[in-house]
């Protein structure tokens, strides 16, 4: 484990989440959301915990971000607050 | 309003950081998480399972019955999915 | 992605990629016991496999290659092949997703009748996980039509 990794890899986690809740725009919002389950997943990998960083790449990254798409495409992009 | 709501997030922030003070350090050999069953899992599973990932002979053999629940989890999910989306004409 | 559109950049790039894609996720269910991977990965990386072809094609080119009843029929059918391991151990005078006793039925030691118990279970998790994603896609894409809109 190396230390510096970890700090740019949290920053960017941090930066990703605080990011994906201020945006206004729900499909940046639905984008972000996946950056950040990718940052997870590498910090997983970094970590060691192999399996559980494919998991997260898999299902976090992938497939839950192209349900978020087709769940704004079915309701408006901006959100009211 | 929003004010108070800052500082209660920040309060929960804070006894959440220092709630984690007293876990183990990454990796320790002596948490309890590794001392009780996972030496004998490792130990063992090559010469019980002849699986050499660790983490796919405890998923789908040591503990088949929470694999098994949670494959059950998934088929409740896409069945309510079709049960209250699908719309047939 | 509702409103049907050809791009023939979209269109090639898809047509080249799919089979790749859904090679490695047979690789990852397979190679499961070697390497980090598993059914459930395996299968999330099937589905999105055809989740591709859904956004490249459209919803009834993808209903060609699977359709709606053989998806249904796919969600079931993994939870009955892991259950029906699990019965075969019992019926076979083990205790129940106790797949030592398969030796009796392989001819083969009980650990790597063990090994051969894992690898079916996770055939199973990998086609009932891969067959709820494309049935969510499907569903929450189209409003429950399955169809597309017309313009």
């Amino acid at each position: 484990m190396i230390w510096q990794l970890d700090i740019i890899l949290l920053i960017l986690v941090t930066a990703c989440a605080i990011a994906a809740i201020t945006v206004r725009d729900l499909l940046s919002s639905a984008i972000l959301l996946g950056a950040y389950s990718f940052m997870m997943c590498l910090l997983w990998a970094e970590m060691g915990a192999v399996d559980v960083a494919f998991t997260e790449a898999a299902v976090g990254a992938g497939i839950s971000t192209a349900f978020f798409i087709a769940a704004i495409h079915q309701t408006t992009r901006r959100t009211k607050d | 309003m929003k004010f108070f709501a800052l500082i209660a997030v920040i309060v929960t922030g804070l006894l959440l950081i220092y709630g984690t003070m007293d876990m183990p350090d990454w990796g320790a050999t002596d948490s309890p998480p590794n001392t009780h069953v996972s030496p004998r899992y490792i130990e063992k599973s090559i010469e019980e399972t002849a699986t050499p990932n660790v983490v796919t002979s405890l998923l789908a053999d040591y503990r088949g019955y929470d694999t098994l629940g949670e494959t059950t989890v998934i088929f409740t999910a896409g069945i309510v999915c079709i049960l209250l989306l699908r719309r047939y004409r | 992605m509702i409103n049907r559109f050809e791009n023939i950049i979209i269109q090639t790039i898809s047509r080249l990629l799919i089979p790749p894609i859904q090679l490695y996720a047979l690789y990852v269910i397979a190679h499961g016991h070697y390497s980090p991977g598993g059914g459930f990965q395996g299968g999330c990386i099937l589905g999105a496999s055809f989740i591709l072809m859904v956004i490249a094609y459209d919803i009834k080119e993808t209903k060609r290659m699977i359709s709606e009843k053989i998806n249904t029929i796919f969600i079931s059918l993994g939870v009955i092949i892991y259950s029906g391991i699990g019965a075969v151990c019992l019926i076979l005078g083990a205790d129940y997703l106790d797949y030592g006793i398969l030796n009796k039925i392989f001819s083969v030691s009980p650990a790597k009748a063990r090994a051969l118990g894992t690898f079916g279970v996770e055939i199973g998790v990998g086609i009932t996980v891969m067959a709820v994603m494309v049935s969510i896609f499907l569903n929450l894409v189209s409003g429950g039509e399955h169809e597309e809109a017309q313009e």
